[in-house]
């Protein structure tokens, strides 16, 4: 099975994505297709790119070139609502990103309210679902100083379920987490991913790479070296630093 | 003793006239002080505004931010006395002879040059902001104005809200240089009851301590309100078994 083949029902498709900083290239010709329902991990060592293609695919980094379609609509030119389409597309970050100013209720409602014209009692009944699935309906007036990072994060996830996306990017969602606190959110992404979420996890956790994701992409400087299902990745990878690069983080 | 007796028949005798510059002196700088909070936030929401990629808008959010540039610099950079006669007498010279009225004159003066600071302040305070939180609301969609106002500037106020008071303290004395262009504050009146009483240090004494009065009084009320800000530092767990306040109860959205 080859991922990046093209196939109708993509959600998200890449085309010769590049991106600069400067002189410096961090993206050179990536092409990716993700399609619905999908959970895709993306593993690599620092600097690979793997947070900044994912931040591009939202634009918060501005690709300097290629293509990101969305449902067929190429996302970089100038004739799309820039502020609907990342309302479909979720994301989850490594520090949170909570407004500091709100309750973990109303992080979860001002997007619905403010972007999708929501009713304030629809946003309020679908955010207190999705606390709940995070299990923080406890919660929802603590201020996001008040909790620890696991918690922040699971309503981070919250606040991003809450808007409805199609696809929803991890930008290394635990890895600002203390060791004991990473358990409870990759548990529930886990619950996503048997939900049928389609997702894109950049993630330094192997375990959830292996046991969680359909697919799972090795990127390194800049480019993606290898993709394949979990099994083969893990397995039996066929590039020497993919093979080089698993041997280092899981230990052996 | 003789002198503790003029002290106090200053502040009987004059006590209207104290309180009456009391009055204005606490006018001019309250509404400056907000006024100047105003210009401070559009500034500083202009000029931290991203460049827009429309060639038009880009020269002219360009143009703006060097107009607001120039007005910082050199209402920072002159005495607000001078700024003061610049003003007043600049339009009476412009409109050949007619003055503006006083009052509105000396709340113009201090708010405009409250401002200049308040822009500086301000632009501090959003800049200070981390970038994870304009990050988390570009990726829910919400418009460049929308995390502004929801989520930016409530930060940058409460965060503000001791540089403000300063601002605000500032403008309580210094709105005693107005009495150059003859505003009628709380130095204004105490040269008038110089001039009556020729009680010179005895009258300076009674408008020092007021302004003190003043300030301090205003410094401890500001700093309650602070705490008030910074919100309860305890929260209910909701569905707890052992709390009885703590039923699942949604407060209303505004």
């Amino acid at each position: 099975m080859n991922g990046s083949t093209q196939s109708g029902d993509a959600i998200i498709e890449i085309r010769h994505l590049q991106k600069s900083f400067g002189d410096h290239e961090v993206l050179s010709d990536i092409n990716l297709s993700v399609r619905r329902g999908e959970v895709v991990s993306i593993i690599g060592s620092s600097g690979s790119g793997k947070s900044t293609m994912l931040r591009c695919i939202n634009l918060l980094e501005t690709p300097s070139g290629g293509e990101i379609l969305f449902h067929g609509e190429d996302i970089t030119s100038r004739a799309v609502d820039l502020r609907q389409y990342r309302a479909k597309v979720g994301m989850v970050f490594q520090q949170f990103n909570l407004f500091n100013n709100m309750t973990a209720l109303r992080n979860c409602t001002v997007g619905q309210t403010k972007v999708l014209g929501r009713k304030p009692e629809e946003a309020q009944k679908i955010a207190m679902e999705y606390l709940n699935k995070v299990g923080m309906a406890q919660f929802i007036n603590a201020k996001p100083r008040q909790l620890s990072g696991g918690q922040k994060q699971r309503v981070a996830i919250a606040r991003t379920l809450s808007m409805s996306p199609e696809v929803i990017l991890f930008d290394e969602p635990t890895s600002a987490l203390d060791p004991e606190m990473v358990g409870e959110v990759l548990e529930v992404m886990k619950l996503l991913a048997e939900a049928g979420f389609t997702m894109l996890v950049v993630t330094h956790e192997m375990s959830f790479a292996r046991d969680v994701s359909n697919r799972v992409i090795f990127m390194d400087k800049g480019v993606i070296a290898e993709e394949g299902t979990p099994a083969e990745i893990f397995g039996s990878p066929k590039q020497p630093r993919t093979r080089e690069f698993l041997s280092r983080v899981l230990g052996n | 003793m003789e002198f503790f007796r003029d002290v106090f028949n200053i502040v009987v005798k004059y006590y209207p006239n104290l309180l009456r510059g009391v009055g204005y002196t606490m006018l001019i700088a309250l509404t400056g002080t907000l006024a100047g909070l105003v210009i401070g936030l559009a500034t500083g929401v202009i000029r931290t505004t991203p460049l827009s990629k429309n060639g038009v808008v880009r020269v002219l959010q360009k143009i703006l931010n060097a107009v607001i540039a120039v007005y910082v610099e050199i209402f920072r950079g002159t005495p607000m006395m001078v700024q003061a006669m610049v003003i007043y007498w600049g339009y009476a010279f412009a409109s050949g002879g007619k003055t503006l009225p006083l009052i509105p004159s000396g709340i113009i003066i201090v708010s405009i040059n409250t401002g200049a600071y308040m822009a500086e302040i301000v632009r501090g305070g959003i800049i200070s902001i981390d970038k994870g939180q304009f990050e988390g609301a570009s990726s829910i969609g919400m418009s460049h104005w929308q995390s502004m106002y929801a989520v930016i500037l409530p930060q940058v106020l409460r965060n503000i809200l001791p540089s403000v008071s300063n601002e605000f303290v500032i403008n309580i004395k210094d709105t005693s240089v107005l009495n150059v262009i003859g505003v009628t504050e709380l130095y204004y009146f105490a040269g008038i009851i110089k001039r009556q009483s020729f009680q010179t240090f005895q009258t300076y004494l009674v408008v020092c301590v007021i302004y003190f009065i003043l300030t301090f009084t205003v410094t401890r009320l500001l700093r309650l309100v602070e705490t008030k800000l910074e919100g309860a530092e305890n929260y209910t767990v909701f569905g707890s078994q052992s709390d009885s306040a703590a039923e699942i109860r949604i407060k209303k959205e505004a």
